[in-house]
């Protein structure tokens, strides 16, 4: 048998049909929905007669709209519009018989975190969803990847999706990296190496020693940001710490089933003389804690940098960076730790895991934050906020000065109230950066969570470094 | 899903890199639970004030483009998030046709289940096409899906490049679904095989 990478494995294990000209059905496995993007798939259903073909592997929850304010059980807490969209999931997952997490469940929270916390994203799968972070749960060596809404009704409707294979990509990252340097710096310098349209057309499969080295929280924020670098995908292969982390899950295989999937999980690697279109290395020792300067989450740079000029990028580029930089209201030459921020964001699905939380109060622990600011943690899932409360971590953030919040995707795209202002200048753990992304005229700073917490205490982008 | 053949028209020149998805639609307009109606919102915050008056500079907002259905576009159109709000609000505004050098995957996939042709040419032909569209409204543009073809107002024809899967589809306004359920009896009997290689799934 030729040799194979491991998109090409879960690839060939998924593969419905495939017609002459080499367009597949690709089987999902399972298929993760929101309030967002589901209404008009589900309205379409409707229409045609159709129905869900597989609800026993389409699970729902409210992330995007709700309130993350202790009120929420209020229902003024949430704009009509909102309202509507919440209520339309609400529906459809019981109308159409899915597992449903509504916002009053203790295990809701945004999609990404709740799917592998509860244990429904396992190696070897197919994981669609109507969200484009749905990169994430590459992390456990799974195949997942954002789709329009016309697709999720195609998922719905067919449980396959019509694709096309994309091109293997690998990026190592070789060594170990130092003290004060994260999954979200990896992720971010990765994304600076390449640009955003780098990966478009591949699947990235993220390895070497620093990557193996990382938990499996940091391997999904690594995994969440393929999608940055314009990849359709990002996978790592699972191992023992993979296998840990999905055992016992709620929706895990158990007994017999469990040592079967044991068996074919250990398959999932990529052979040794396997096929690379492109290859990617990094040295985990060169990279620095970073921060994003411009709108763009190609705009990487280490901390201890200085704000670009315009004429230091070429072609478009240089247009493009005279915008981002009026848009930031940032001067080129100033060192970007001498930028003031005025708002602390940590969350979303790319840092709103138990861990990033632990990184976050590791900093924070008998400090407080910067006289003013507007800070605010939001955990990613009721059951996260859970086990921050049990260890103590909440009484860090709030004794710090920050907001303590329920779970959801909140500040990252600003859809439910939790906005910046013309002008507002955010230190934030999310994953874009674009102009108006998390408000209009809010500028936005991306960052670890570790970062972020720094940023916090001084008010202005900080070198973590400083303060461990 | 309607047919796209060949089409006439404005073309809108936007010479910008990373066009994301937060600029064409942003978020606020996601909350609908309709398809239709976005055109309006098309590029809300480049195109309206803090007041919701037009802003005179922006290309759609100027009387040469207010009818373009083409729009020339910097790499990487569409960048971001899966909102598939993107392609009907560009469509619902009127535009059927975009011009790039590329687009991110998403965004080009979603454009062809709205009987949007997104086009990819190298920088060089979308240099030329830019600056034909910037002549204003009476400089037309002329796609032919058919013969995979541009033609600037001046005559210069540029091919383009297409998965013939995605041609077919969208000269023949086919719905996706429909052509999935003629397959039902293969996912039949995939599912029937997983069921026994891999029984957790």
């Amino acid at each position: 048998m030729s040799p194979k990478t491991l998109y090409d494995k879960i690839w060939d294990a998924h593969v419905a049909h495939e017609a002459e000209d080499g367009t597949c059905l690709l089987y999902i496995d399972r298929h993760l929905v929101h309030e967002v993007t589901s209404p008009q798939a589900f309205e379409g259903l409707r229409m045609t007669g159709r129905t869900v073909r597989a609800p026993d592997k389409t699970i729902a929850v409210p992330d995007h709209n709700v309130p993350t304010t202790l009120d929420r059980a209020n229902a003024e807490t949430m704009t009509e519009d909102s309202r509507i969209q919440v209520a339309a999931l609400d529906t459809n997952a019981k109308e159409f018989g899915l597992h449903y997490y509504p916002v009053t469940d203790v295990r809701q929270g945004i999609v990404h975190i709740v799917g592998p916390e509860q244990g429904w994203t396992l190696p070897g799968m197919t994981v669609v969803c109507g969200d484009s972070h749905t990169a994430t749960h590459g992390a456990f060596g799974a195949l997942a990847h954002g789709i329009g809404t016309s697709e999720v009704e195609h998922v719905l409707a067919t449980q396959t999706l019509i694709q096309k294979k994309s091109k293997n990509m690998k990026v190592e990252i070789t060594g170990k990296l130092a003290p004060g340097v994260t999954a979200k710096d990896i992720t971010l310098s990765v994304i600076g190496a390449t640009g955003t349209a780098g990966g478009t057309g591949y699947v990235i499969e993220y390895c070497g020693e620093a990557i193996r080295e990382l938990s499996m929280e940091g391997r999904m924020t690594v995994c969440n940001m393929a999608i940055e670098g314009g990849a359709r995908a990002g996978l790592i292969a699972p191992d023992e710490k993979t296998f840990e982390y999905c055992k016992g899950r709620p929706h895990a295989p158990k007994g017999a089933q469990w040592e079967a999937a044991m068996d074919w999980w250990k398959t999932l690697f990529s052979d040794d003389d396997a096929h690379w279109d492109k290859v990617i290395t990094l040295k985990g020792e060169d990279i620095a804690p970073v921060v994003t300067w411009g709108t763009s989450p190609e705009d990487v740079l280490p901390i201890t940098a200085n704000v670009p000029a315009a004429s230091d990028f070429k072609g478009g580029k240089v247009g493009a960076a005279q915008r981002s930089l009026d848009y930031m209201g940032l001067t080129a030459g100033t060192p970007l730790s001498e930028v003031e921020i005025d708002t602390v964001f940590i969350g979303s699905c790319t840092n709103g895991r138990i861990e990033d939380l632990r990184a976050a109060a590791a900093i924070l622990k008998g400090r407080k934050i910067k006289e003013g600011l507007r800070a605010m943690i939001v955990p990613g899932s009721g059951l996260v906020r859970a086990q921050a409360e049990e260890e103590g971590l909440a009484d860090i953030f709030k004794e710090a000065g920050f907001e303590w919040r329920l779970a959801g995707c909140s500040m990252c795209l600003a859809m439910n109230p939790d906005q910046l202002s013309p002008g507002e200048r955010c230190a934030a753990t999310s994953n874009r950066n674009f102009e108006g992304r998390q408000g209009r005229g809010g500028r936005t700073h991306l960052m670890s969570p570790a970062m972020a917490a720094a940023a916090a205490i001084t008010g202005k982008l900080t070198d973590v470094r400083t303060m461990m | 899903m309607d047919k796209f053949d060949t089409l006439t028209g404005i073309a809108a020149p936007m010479p910008m890199i990373n066009i994301d998805t937060d600029m064409i639609i942003p978020k606020q307009f996601l909350k609908t639970i309709k398809r239709s109606g976005l055109g309006v919102n098309l590029f809300d915050e480049m195109r309206y004030d803090d007041n919701g008056n037009e802003i005179p500079d922006f290309v759609l907002n100027k009387p040469q483009y207010r009818d373009a259905e083409i729009l020339v576009a910097g790499d990487n159109f569409g960048c971001g998030s899966s909102r598939e709000h993107a392609p009907w609000a560009i469509k619902d505004f009127g535009i059927r046709c975009v011009i790039a050098p590329s687009y991110a995957d998403i965004f080009y996939n979603n454009c062809f289940k709205n009987g949007i042709l997104p086009i990819a040419l190298p920088q060089e032909q979308v240099d030329v096409l830019m600056k034909d569209a910037e002549k204003g409204a009476n400089a037309r543009m002329t796609i032919d899906l058919e013969a995979q073809t541009v033609t600037t107002s001046d005559g210069e024809t540029f091919s383009f490049e297409l998965d013939s899967f995605k041609k077919h589809c969208l000269m023949n306004g086919l719905d996706d679904i429909g052509l999935t359920m003629e397959k039902a009896a293969a996912i039949d009997s995939f599912e029937t095989a997983v069921a026994q290689s891999r029984p957790w799934v």
